[in-house]
């Protein structure tokens, strides 16, 4: 173990939230409960790109009084990434519910077991 | 001179196929792209009971594990073999994470030269005062552009999954439609007290994108919220009467377009090193920071009329 495991534990927490969300999606058989799994990962992600932009005792970048140092602001880059990510995740999560909703509208469940066991007997 | 085009001149203009698009009277796929029609597949109607027992057997014939030995090996071994895949994960993650510099620390990899010129000199190119508003949508504004596309294309694809052939509308999805509204007195009160504040508080949000916390995506999103509520308190009847699928196109693919071409021209101006005309304004007003307002606002429509049109979809598959 490295030395700054204390000092890095809301990182350490969004690498189990992804190992969670990991879980999740190889051990449910729902479908909607996958897309929950692959949900706590992207928000594990954004945790740690939260993370890694925050520094100790400054500020939002938001330039009020004039101060333009950069000893005076957190770093801007990891916002955008995490609002690219957001965007990103909310148009994956609609277009897998709603394949999931044509899904069961013609085998009538959520079971991958049952919709593939169903799928080859179909002889797809 | 202007003239007057005899018809079939008009007939043939640009803009002629695009009002037939924007109103759905023409396919522009038809005859230019094969489609190839979809296996028919026969659906024998079946009562609940049989149904749930087809069910039963599918279920006992898939999770059969006291008789089919090979089954329960695999469904064991596939367990054993994901959780600690999953452990393994999370030790060599963690292992990592405790070798990273400490959260909080300003010398480190990330806080570069990069974070440094946005900061130091952001106010003066872009004219923002929110510095990731600045750079979001000014210093890396294709990838916001691109964002934009993402939720739009998501949007289309929610559209062609899940819209119901009107000719064949169950009889759920037809019901869903003739009780509403609901008539619930608390939520319509509710609803007739919180929408405009919502809307209100969306479009503050959206407008001062570039002088405080905020910008086109949240404040896109609020507005979208405040739909949603309305349409659940009041019914399609009255969100029909502002909000149809041609208003989701007609908005959409003017924003986006504003967005490309306002884009276009600041790109094309600053590779070539040509004054741009749009002044950047007094820092801190609300009319300043050049492009950046109307970017905002185009993004937040797109994302207010994205949000509303994943809810309808998901409602009933109609507008």
């Amino acid at each position: 173990m490295g030395p700054n495991l204390i000092a890095n534990y809301g990182e350490a927490i969004a690498m189990i939230m992804f190992a969670i969300g990991m879980g999740n999606l190889l051990l449910q058989k729902n479908l909607i409960k996958k897309i929950i799994g692959l949900n706590i990962m992207d928000s594990s992600v954004y945790l740690f790109l939260a993370l890694k932009g925050y520094i100790t005792g400054r500020k939002v970048p938001i330039v009020v009084d004039g101060i333009q140092e950069v000893t005076a602001y957190i770093n801007p880059i990891p916002a955008g990434l995490v609002l690219t990510g957001i965007v990103v995740s909310v148009s994956v999560s609609a277009l897998m519910l709603s394949l999931t909703i044509r899904l069961y509208k013609r085998y009538h469940t959520l079971d991958l077991d049952e919709i593939s066991l169903r799928l080859r007997q179909e002889g797809l | 001179m202007s003239r007057l085009k005899t018809k079939e001149e008009y007939e043939k203009t640009i803009g002629f196929k695009f009002r037939r698009w924007l109103y759905g009277e023409e396919d522009p796929y038809i005859n230019k792209v094969e489609m190839v029609k979809q296996h028919h597949r026969h659906v024998e109607e079946k009562t609940i009971t049989e149904r749930m027992h087809e069910k039963q057997m599918h279920r006992e014939y898939t999770y059969d594990v006291n008789r089919n030995k090979v089954l329960k090996t695999y469904s064991m071994l596939y367990r054993i073999a994901s959780v600690v895949f999953v452990i393994l994960i999370a030790a060599l993650l963690v292992y990592n994470v405790s070798w990273l510099p400490k959260t909080g620390a300003a010398e480190k990899a990330v806080n570069n030269e990069v974070p440094q010129r946005y900061i130091e000199n952001g106010l003066q190119e872009t004219g923002a005062v929110n510095i990731v508003t600045g750079m979001i949508l000014d210093y890396r504004a294709f990838d916001t552009l691109g964002e934009s596309h993402v939720l739009f294309i998501a949007t289309i694809t929610v559209l062609i999954l899940l819209r119901n052939n009107k000719k064949k509308a169950t009889i759920a999805q037809i019901s869903d439609r003739r009780f509403e509204p609901k008539n619930d007195s608390i939520l319509q009160l509710g609803a007739k007290i919180l929408v405009p504040v919502i809307f209100v508080f969306g479009i503050y949000v959206v407008l001062n994108g570039h002088i405080s916390p905020g910008g086109g995506f949240s404040g896109g999103a609020i507005i979208g919220a405040g739909l949603i509520l309305y349409v659940s308190a009041f019914g399609f009847e009255k969100t029909e009467k502002f909000f149809t699928e041609r208003t989701y196109k007609v908005i959409s693919f003017a924003a986006l377009a504003t967005y490309c071409i306002a884009k276009s021209y600041s790109f094309y101006t600053g590779a070539n090193h040509i004054h741009s005309i749009i002044p950047l304004g007094q820092p801190g007003a609300i009319l300043s920071s050049g492009l950046i307002l109307i970017l905002n606002i185009c993004v937040g429509m797109v994302v207010a009329c994205t949000m509303y049109t994943f809810y309808v979809m998901f409602r009933k598959g109609d507008f």
